[in-house]
């Protein structure tokens, strides 16, 4: 590999620049090593037997294989309800950002509309303008009375500014002639955004689609927040979150008592928690390659404007 | 809000001839498609500022706004006299300082490293690997640190086989270790994804300028310092800006997952501060006071981060 991508540029360029590419590969295959390693290991952890687990030292493979641990949570109905939520929750936000956001993108990328510089003052102000904490929390649980409901996952997160910012963007690069040639054959801007921009825009969608989605998907402060209680709401972050401050609160009582050890690893053991870990990155990593094409220009979009 | 839609009108209605409501009339659709947008930003975003109020409160739930007793500064006050809020803005500055400064230290590097690669499948074999942590979960980055940082973990072993220390260090156990390990773990987090930014400034940056340093006879090495560097010199400058107007932002979630009594010292930002006083506790005031203060001074920082943003841009940057 090394050489291949060394050979086109040899010829004209001094010989000690040689070593350079050599290097550099080395350094970037040792960062894609420390990238994966907690990653393969904690597939490693899932994959050994509970009690040897306890040992430590698994590196990235498993020392005493073992299916137990997904034996477990797979008979465990607590998973399936919490897989059902999260997935519910994340297809549902996804669908309404994106109905949302990408129509009010469209109305602000047309310059004729009146209402267009307050609307954007307006959305770009929430971007560094935040009430903070508890007036959120007071308004969606004590005002609105959200928490304790499936609701709350969906209503308070419909909407992003930088996403917005990311398809205006990309609207903005289309050709105006698109919107007037139809604006003049008699299509209101509905029919227009619908016909005409929204199937130009599947790939800008496509990328945020990904944020939202993720975003939704790895998101558990909503549950801790509100809906702590209600065992059937719980999404899939939120149960590993308490997993891991069992097996957090076994860590720290290591030093004071083995006894406690005892009693909590086998309550929560790490295999458990690890197991649960891939079949929550699983989704994440089935989709993401094939999307990085678009997120990579998303990104570069949202950054420039934002 | 009101000021700027004022303002907005003035500016169109020499441009509308027809009048700016009869405009307005005329593009139904349009508002159809963007005001629900605008009325629930204003319910969610802007409504919960009127809860500020709380903080010159003794704010009770069962009281109201309306009905809960004026206390002036008195939650300020009592916030400035406690050690764990000066300890939590002391623990916000500190860890996004270094969060600041290893992110932009490593994503410049690994935008550069990557930017030599001739190999475009091995370049974007890296990229695919480095942008993937970004997308996991803190629950689940925070889960794998403490495996790797723990006293039998893959860190502690490395550093005994290569004898640097005797006994296992205690990474999580440790409050002076908190900080960099928060540093450390968000570079690890986000290093490749930050990257994008500065991969696609290299990128537009003119190839013949590197082909007439290679004929002045620069090196690699000065190819990168007099082409690169300067390349994305500006994109450095308003992300800096644009952190700094974020510093009191030094993330919660990793802060909240990873830290513990022990370490709780070193650990408290004041968003958890806030979550700490305002949820379990209920001292809504306090709490209100301490998220106020801290928009407040981020407002400030923001203000002034753009201040400096414009006076650079006339003098450095154009």
């Amino acid at each position: 590999m090394t050489t291949a991508s060394i050979k086109p540029n040899r010829k004209n360029r001094i010989h000690r620049d040689v070593t350079f590419p050599i290097v550099n590969t080395i350094i970037l295959v040792l960062l894609m090593f420390v990238t994966l390693y907690p990653v393969i290991n904690t597939v490693a952890y899932s994959f050994n037997d509970g009690t040897d687990a306890l040992r430590g030292n698994i590196g990235l493979w498993p020392r005493v294989f073992s299916l137990k641990s997904y034996e477990s949570i797979l008979q465990d109905n607590a998973v399936y309800q919490a897989a059902f939520i999260s997935a519910s929750k994340t297809v549902i936000i996804t669908l309404l950002n994106l109905f949302w956001t990408g129509m009010l993108a469209f109305t602000l990328s047309r310059k004729e509309y009146v209402l267009r510089k307050f609307i954007t003052t307006v959305m770009v102000l929430t971007m560094y303008v935040n009430a903070g904490l508890i007036p959120n929390y007071l308004l969606i649980s004590k005002t609105l009375h959200l928490s304790k409901s499936y609701w709350v996952y969906v209503i308070p997160t419909m909407f992003s500014c930088f996403n917005m910012i990311v398809i205006r963007t990309y609207i903005t690069g289309l050709p105006d002639a698109l919107v007037e040639s139809a604006r003049i054959d008699g299509a209101g801007d509905i029919r227009v955004y619908w016909q005409i921009i929204f199937p130009l825009c599947m790939p800008v969608l496509a990328t945020v689609a990904l944020f939202v989605a993720v975003g939704s998907w790895n998101s558990w402060f909503d549950t801790h927040l509100y809906c702590g209680g209600q065992k059937n709401l719980h999404s899939l972050q939120y149960l590993l979150k308490m997993k891991l401050a069992t097996t957090q609160a076994s860590a720290n009582a290591a030093k004071t008592s083995a006894d406690a050890l005892k009693s909590t690893t086998q309550t929560t053991p790490i295999t458990i928690r690890c197991a649960i870990t891939v079949i929550s990155t699983v989704p994440i990593l089935v989709v993401y390659p094939f999307l990085q094409r678009y997120f990579v220009t998303g990104m570069a979009l949202g950054s420039v404007k934002g | 809000m009101t000021s700027v839609s004022h303002r907005s009108n003035k500016e169109l209605r020499p441009v509308s001839k027809k009048g700016f409501f009869r405009t307005l009339a005329g593009q139904w659709q349009l508002m159809l498609m963007s005001v629900p947008m605008l009325l629930y930003v204003i319910l969610f975003n802007y409504a919960p500022m009127w809860g500020w109020i709380t903080a010159f409160q003794d704010y009770k739930p069962k009281a109201g706004i309306f009905g809960s007793k004026w206390v002036g500064m008195k939650n300020f006050m009592w916030l400035f006299g406690r050690e764990d809020f000066i300890n939590s803005i002391r623990n916000t500055l500190a860890m996004s300082v270094i969060n600041l400064v290893f992110g932009t230290v490593s994503s410049i590097l690994l935008a550069i490293l990557l930017n030599e690669v001739r190999n475009r499948g091995f370049k974007r074999t890296v990229q695919t690997v480095t942008y993937l942590p970004h997308f996991l979960s803190m629950v689940i980055v925070v889960g794998m640190a403490q495996n790797i940082f723990a006293s039998d973990g893959a860190v502690n072993g490395l550093l005994k086989s290569l004898r640097l220390v005797k006994e296992p260090v205690f990474f999580l156990g440790e409050g002076r270790y908190f900080w960099w390990l928060v540093g450390v773990i968000n570079v690890w987090k986000e290093v490749g994804w930050n990257t994008i930014i500065y991969i696609s400034a290299m990128t537009s940056i003119d190839p013949s300028l590197y082909e007439a340093a290679a004929i002045d006879g620069a090196g690699r090495f000065h190819r990168i310092l007099h082409v690169t560097l300067p390349g994305i010199k500006s994109t450095f400058v308003i992300l800096l800006i644009m952190n700094i107007g974020h510093l009191m932002e030094a993330g919660f979630e990793i802060q909240y997952l990873l830290g513990s009594s022990v370490v709780m010292d070193w650990s408290q930002t004041i968003d958890i501060f806030v979550l700490q006083y305002g949820i379990s506790k209920q001292q809504y005031g306090v709490a209100t006071a301490a998220g106020m203060f801290k928009s407040i001074v981020a407002i400030i920082l923001l203000v002034a981060a753009n201040t400096l943003a414009k006076r650079l841009d006339e003098d450095t940057l154009l």
